[in-house]
């Protein structure tokens, strides 16, 4: 498989903080990747610094073999790297159909072409009705952003970055904030979309199950450094994944010092 | 869905202005026609409101137009109104492009305050021009119509009062079209949250100053009509009063319509004539205690009235 982003000799610091340290990751076509670390790891600096939002002090990112470090935010999206928020960013004041129809607009406009809108629903109407129906979202079609529930919101905000019709993925924290019944359905939804558009996606996830479930590689984060890359039954089981991350050899030193009290 | 009746309100409005203003007396034409150049200011202010920024020197642009106008006239001796129109929205355009340059990175207060810089640096120097009769400005003969004499004429203020009609509604037609048009969802969008505009793939800064020039243009030809309708133009037109009161005009409004800044203008200048003739010493007392009721009571604007009825119903 071709690769399609690529981070090499990744560095951003905040003053003496290192929330990224020597970051080397290529990422393939049409993978599915979680990004896993406890919260200070460096996983959502690695989303801000590949969408734009910040940039590395040192270290060069590629994207289809173009070099993309100093661009902005707006140039990333429409090259094709959408992403979703941790908290959703939505337009409270619109309608959920005009949340997804604004973004339609803005690709209609001439941010990439009419026809890369129409060559599979015809309109824009069609296209954010399809949206809508691909996300369960048509019982809420005429509420606004903000009255909406948080599921919903969640749900919203990955649709609104995959009605841009986005190459590659960046998803913070999808199923946060979302109950446990629900999580699978929306991750199933999300899963089910990125592979009809045929999206590469980049997950940051604290749930290991949803990792697990989901994903075919995983990258584990911590202090700033990738310290394990694989298939998510080899990372999750490495030893410092489950010492840092998953915090498994942690407890069970605890529980141990606890009895030995 | 409910359908939109505000085309056919704007349309009927219209015809309606155009039909009466033969038998209006002199004073409620004149009242109309100025409160109509106000709402067509105000329609500018409301599509900035819309897309979050609100300007406090639109003045600059209401007097530009008017000194475009009135320089084509007494300059350049060109009395016709449909050229003076047509220099008043050239001036201000390129004018607007030109400052939205600097004033598309700044928000809120910083925005606010710098757009009533700029239009108190056009006061400043109108002031001190004597070649445009400094603040006393100048006279405008604004004789023609579209080559046709109407100056001394019975139906000289008639036309001028028709013109401004029909350039509040193409104004009312062109902006309904536009906030229902992709840019005017997006201004909306911007207005709720800018880095998601971006992160769609949006230049938020292109799309205000687009929207800052379509509202430095509107005020423009707000501003060239009621010097054509008044017949003098003076620098006050860009003190910071005047812009304020455009910002006072556009919060009694509201933004839910394209026919409340007209609405909320003839109300404005109603109160205000009403008030200067009865209490020529306090008539600012009217407009304050107004704008108080209109906080407190409609914050959404005097349009939020109409909105609530036609939800209840």
């Amino acid at each position: 498989m071709a690769i399609v982003l690529e981070a090499r000799g990744l560095n951003k610091r905040f003053g003496a903080v290192a929330a990224a340290s020597n970051i080397n990751v290529a990422v393939e076509q049409d993978a599915i990747v979680g990004l896993i670390g406890s919260n200070g790891a460096g996983k959502t600096t690695f989303i801000n610094m590949v969408t734009g939002y910040l940039k590395p002090s040192s270290g060069t990112i590629t994207f289809g073999g173009r070099d993309i470090t100093a661009l902005s935010p707006r140039e990333i999206t429409r090259l094709g790297i959408c992403r979703s928020f941790q908290i959703p960013q939505l337009f409270n004041t619109l309608s959920v159909y005009d949340n997804l129809l604004v973004g339609v607009g803005i690709v209609v406009s001439g941010a990439r072409g009419w026809a890369q809108v129409t060559e599979r629903a015809g309109t824009p109407a069609d296209t954010v009705n399809s949206m809508l129906e691909r996300f369960k979202l048509t019982d809420y079609r005429d509420k606004l952003a903000g009255v909406l529930p948080e599921g919903i919101r969640k749900l919203l905000d990955i649709a609104m970055a995959m009605v841009v019709k986005p190459k590659v993925l960046l998803l913070d924290e999808p199923t946060s904030g979302v109950s446990a019944e629900e999580k699978y359905s929306l991750m199933d939804m999300v899963m089910e979309a990125v592979r009809a558009q045929k999206v590469t996606v980049l997950f940051v996830e604290h749930d290991m199950e949803i990792v697990t479930r989901y994903t075919q590689r995983v990258l584990a984060f911590y202090e700033g450094r990738i310290i394990a890359d694989g298939l998510p039954a080899v990372v999750l089981s490495g030893s410092e994944v489950r010492k840092y991350v998953t915090g498994e050899t942690l407890h069970a030193t605890a529980g141990a010092n606890h009895v030995a009290h | 869905m409910k359908k939109d009746p505000t085309l056919a309100i704007l349309t009927a409005a219209s015809l309606i202005l155009l039909a009466i203003g033969p038998v209006l007396p002199r004073w409620a034409m004149f009242l109309i026609n100025v409160s109509l150049c106000y709402g067509i200011v105000v329609l500018g202010m409301m599509l900035l409101m819309r897309t979050g920024v609100v300007s406090f020197g639109h003045g600059l642009y209401y007097c530009l137009g008017a000194y475009a106008s009135g320089t084509i006239d007494q300059v350049y001796k060109i009395s016709d109104m449909s050229v003076m129109l047509l220099a008043a929205v050239l001036v201000t355009a390129l004018a607007s492009a030109a400052l939205g340059l600097l004033l598309r990175k700044y928000r809120d207060i910083f925005f606010a305050m710098l757009s009533l810089a700029f239009s108190m640096i056009l006061y400043g120097l109108l002031v001190k021009t004597s070649a445009l009769g400094s603040s006393d400005g100048f006279n405008i003969t604004a004789s023609k119509i579209a080559g046709i004499t109407v100056a001394g004429t019975a139906g000289d203020r008639y036309v001028r009062y028709a013109l401004t009609v029909v350039c509040a509604f193409l104004a009312g037609l062109f902006m309904h079209k536009y906030v229902n048009s992709h840019m005017g969802r997006l201004a909306l969008a911007i207005r709720d949250n800018e880095l998601r505009v971006e992160y769609m793939g949006a230049s938020v800064s292109n799309v205000i100053h687009v929207n800052y020039v379509i509202s430095a243009v509107l005020a423009g030809i707000g501003g060239a009509l009621v010097a054509i309708a008044v017949g003098h133009i003076d620098p006050e037109m860009a003190y910071w009063t005047t812009s304020g009161e455009f910002v006072f005009v556009g919060i009694l409004s509201g933004t839910g319509s394209i026919l409340a800044p007209f609405l909320g203008a003839f109300i404005f200048e109603t109160i205000r004539s009403f008030a200067y003739e009865y209490s020529p010493n306090t008539w600012q007392l009217a407009l304050g205690i107004t704008m108080l009721m209109v906080i407190m009571f409609l914050p959404g604007g005097l349009w939020s009235l109409f909105m609530r009825k036609r939800k209840a119903a």
